[in-house]
């Protein structure tokens, strides 16, 4: 077996390390070895969206990433978009528009919100279908998730 | 699901990775790691090496270069599709790169993996047979270009050596008078292909259909060809029976696979359906 070695990353601003194997996956990195349970495995093979983070600025499943291929990477998860204890527009706005029901999906919905309003400030609700295709959600039925967006980019607008 | 346990190599130098290469059997590059660390934690797939080439530097890029628009092998599927050269000069390549998957999948799936994977209904490939594109193979020794149309050889099996990897891939700079169209058959968005088709259909000065390149995915080992389709357009004026006349031929020469998916004949069925739209949105699309 392939030995085990440290691995140091940034996630949500704090430089975090940890040991993993070379097949550990990110997914199972950050919540088990970095306990942070945020990110969710839903199907486990790139589709469902629920393990959504941002890596180094961009959207990726972490059911679909080495932990190795993290290391000295820039990670944002679920767990850092409040501040001081204030939510995130975006998730101020799955809040306030139902955007949710068991919540399994919603870190992954949110993550992937995240990416798409940090390019396209003002999507139309298109770009937001679009922006959120790779995200499943077994409860809401997504009207109220597209809600949800719209209302967290003239949130973030203002 | 986990992989099964391997040495990971990650090496700064292309030149370094062909090295691995040649030197470990059973090793495999990983690059956007969305086709192969799927097949790893299947089991469908278990390297003993895997050689990390994301940590490269100046394996992304797209450049215009003569009547060529050379692409890094590592340029993710949402470059591809968001690169105003590629849009511009070469747009079914954008089509067919914003068709994969969805935005996280693009973000990280590159234009040379998903080549490299050569599964038959993936959305690049098809339409990278479709324009004639090439690689270039490196290998211990040397390079060496391979053409799209040596390029697949069999299900999820390239041209390309154990020991050689993808250094870049070309794509030619589309003629005026030419209108392309990438158009997939799918479920649900984001699923593969149960039937694709590339079209590019360029016309002469008196809009006879002076070339036209027709290829579709999905039915068959490999993308395909529809040779009789485009003979069937070329030196036409492509009147809207002489596009349905044309599309009838979609079927021929094609081995079309059933699974859950569509049964062989219904994919031979869409095959037709889709390359007579593939031909129509392309010919709307021919600017002045
Ligand atoms: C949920 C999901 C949905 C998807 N949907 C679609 C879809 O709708 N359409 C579609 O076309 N694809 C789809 N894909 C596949 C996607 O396009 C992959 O990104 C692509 O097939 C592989 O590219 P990669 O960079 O991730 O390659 P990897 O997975 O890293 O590698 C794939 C293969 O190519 C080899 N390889 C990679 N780079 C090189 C190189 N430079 N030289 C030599 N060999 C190399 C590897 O060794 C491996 O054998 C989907 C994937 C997932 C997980
Ligand atoms: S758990 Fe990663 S995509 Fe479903
Ligand atoms: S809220 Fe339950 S899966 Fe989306």
């Amino acid at each position: 077996m392939a030995e085990k070695r440290r691995i140091k990353l940034t996630v949500n601003g704090v430089e975090m390390e940890g040991e993993a194997e070379p097949r550990t996956l990110l997914v199972h990195f950050i919540r088990d070895t970095l306990g942070l349970t945020g990110t969710h495995i839903g199907c486990d093979t790139g589709h469902c969206g629920c393990c959504t983070i941002i890596m180094n600025g961009v959207s990726v499943k972490s059911c679909m990433v080495l932990a190795y291929q993290a290391e000295g990477a820039d990670i944002l998860t679920i767990e850092g978009l409040a501040k001081d204890g204030k939510l995130h527009p975006i998730q101020e706005a799955f809040w306030e528009n139902h955007g949710l029901q068991c919540g399994y999906c919603t870190p992954g919905q949110i993550m992937s919100a995240y990416f798409l309003l940090s390019r396209n400030p003002k999507p139309t609700e298109e770009e937001i279908r679009r922006g959120l295709e790779g995200n499943y959600c077994r409860c809401t039925g997504y009207v109220n998730i597209i809600k949800s967006v719209k209302a967290a980019a003239e949130k973030m607008s203002k | 699901m986990i992989p099964r346990s391997f040495e990971y190599l990650r090496p700064s130098t292309l030149q370094e990775a062909v090295q691995l290469l040649d030197k470990y059997e059973e090793s495999k590059i990983l690059a956007g790691g969305q086709s192969l660390i799927a097949l790893m934690k299947l089991r469908l797939a278990s390297p003993k090496y895997i050689i990390d080439i994301t940590r490269i530097p100046g394996l992304s890029y797209v450049k215009e270069e003569g009547n060529k628009i050379l692409i890094g092998p590592l340029t993710t599927h949402d470059t591809v599709e968001n690169s105003p050269i590629i849009r511009n000069k070469c747009p079914i390549l954008s089509e067919a790169a914003s068709r994969i998957g969805d935005q996280q999948i693009r973000n990280r799936g590159t234009i040379a993996g998903t080549l490299c994977h050569a599964d038959p209904s993936a959305d690049v490939p098809t339409t990278f047979l479709a324009l004639d594109g090439e690689v270039v193979a490196m290998g211990k020794d040397g390079e060496r270009v391979i053409k799209a149309k040596d390029f697949f050889q069999d299900f999820f099996t390239t041209a390309l050596n154990p020991n050689e990897v993808v250094k870049e891939v070309r794509v030619p700079v589309l003629p005026p008078k030419t209108g392309t169209a990438y158009i997939k058959h799918a479920r649900r968005e984001g699923d593969f292909a149960i039937v694709a088709v590339a079209a590019i259909i360029t016309l002469d000065e008196n809009n006879v259909c002076k070339s036209a390149s027709i290829s579709l995915g999905s039915v068959g080992p490999t993308p395909l060809r529809a040779v009789e389709v485009e003979n069937a357009l070329v030196g036409k004026k492509l009147t809207d029976e002489v596009i349905v006349a044309a599309s009838e031929l979609a079927d021929r020469g094609i081995s079309p696979p059933s699974d859950i998916h569509g049964s062989a004949e219904y994919r031979a069925e869409m095959a037709k359906v889709f390359t007579k739209r593939a031909i129509r949105l392309a010919l709307s699309r021919i600017g002045g």
